[in-house]
């Protein structure tokens, strides 16, 4: 027997997404969930965020690991609140898995949430986790190739950040054929060049980002 | 490898409706995956052989339906199919298009058993 089903095979997840994403605007709590390799500088990137925003807006940041609450630790140290979530050997971030941090987050007072996805440029990609915008961060060790490595996930990122841009005369990285590839996957999507550790091109980024959070 | 996170809930939704049929097991699982994804023919089909394992899809067959990628250019309006890297419009040239086909995880259908089923 023939069986029509026609069902998104994340429906549990992209319910669940909906359903924190409904949450968020009730909160006009702007959520954004970054994605990137490991060693590209999400959290070098995620502090100067907060060191460019704290003044106008509340921020919490959710910490996406396989194990470990590094990351969380030093967030905690810059005086943020910061929820660890170890996904356990897990490649990426489920809508369940963040509702548990969101739960313990008081909502109301907060203006913007970074969520820290597990350093991975495939598997987050296909999951909805109810955020405002996907952010995805390059550094350029890694090569200006990737986007042709790993279309998918510049293709759903919303914004893109290129960092350590401060090490661009000592890679061999083509910043023309990367901004090119880029705006071919994406054509919407701004890129943000900065070095994160040095502060640099951190205001543009923040900007962006926080016009966004005032509209929330 | 995130393709079991992607055959869990195939298993999941395709395991109930074949109970709620009333079948003995499933022939075939349908499902509809767009190439902008990315899910991996190879895994996918991987992960559905070993989480099959005793439930009513243990050795049924997992056919995919690749779905090509396609753009609409909100300034001219055409629509245009694309490969997986270039989505400006090739009419005007334009950068502001959205994609409206290609990102699919979907379970078109499926064949299951029945218990008075002669074949």
């Amino acid at each position: 027997m023939h069986i029509d089903i026609n069902k998104p095979i994340l429906e549990k997840n992209d319910k669940l997404a909906a359903e924190l994403r409904e949450r968020f605007a009730e909160n006009h709590v702007y959520v954004v969930d970054l994605l990137a390799s490991p060693g590209s500088g999400k959290t070098s990137t995620i502090l100067a965020t907060i060191d460019a925003l704290r003044d106008e807006f509340n921020i919490a940041v959710i910490e996406g690991d396989i194990a470990s609450s590094v990351d969380a630790e030093k967030i905690k140290a810059q005086g943020i609140p910061a929820v660890q979530i170890n996904t356990g050997g897990a490649c990426h971030l489920e809508s369940a898995m963040l509702k548990r941090a969101i739960d313990v987050l008081d909502l109301e007072r907060l203006d913007l949430i970074i969520v820290e996805n597990v350093g991975n440029l495939v598997c987050p990609t296909d999951f909805d986790l109810g955020e405002n915008a996907k952010v995805m961060i390059l550094s350029v060790p890694e090569g200006d190739d990737k986007p042709l490595k790993y279309p998918g996930i510049f293709q759903v990122s919303n914004a893109v950040i290129l960092n350590k841009v401060d090490t661009l005369p000592v890679f061999d990285f083509d910043r023309d054929a990367f901004y090119a590839s880029v705006r071919e996957l994406n054509p919407q999507a701004p890129i943000f060049p900065i070095a994160a550790t040095k502060g640099e091109g951190v205001e543009e980024w923040a900007s962006w980002l926080a016009d966004r959070i005032r509209e929330a | 490898m995130h393709e079991m996170g992607i055959i869990s809930g195939v298993l999941d939704a395709v395991n109930a409706s074949a109970a709620d049929a009333g079948a003995n097991r499933v022939l075939t699982v349908n499902l509809r995956v767009g190439v902008m994804t990315e899910a991996i023919e190879d895994a996918l089909m991987f992960a559905f052989e070993a989480m099959s394992e005793r439930t009513l899809c243990e050795g049924a067959e997992l056919v995919i339906e690749w779905v090509e990628p396609e753009s609409l250019c909100l300034e001219c309006g055409h629509a245009f199919g694309h490969d997986r890297f270039h989505r400006t419009c090739p009419a005007c040239g334009s950068y502001e298009t959205t994609l409206t086909a290609g990102r699919e995880l979907e379970i078109a259908s499926i064949e299951v058993d029945l218990p008075d089923d002669e074949e």
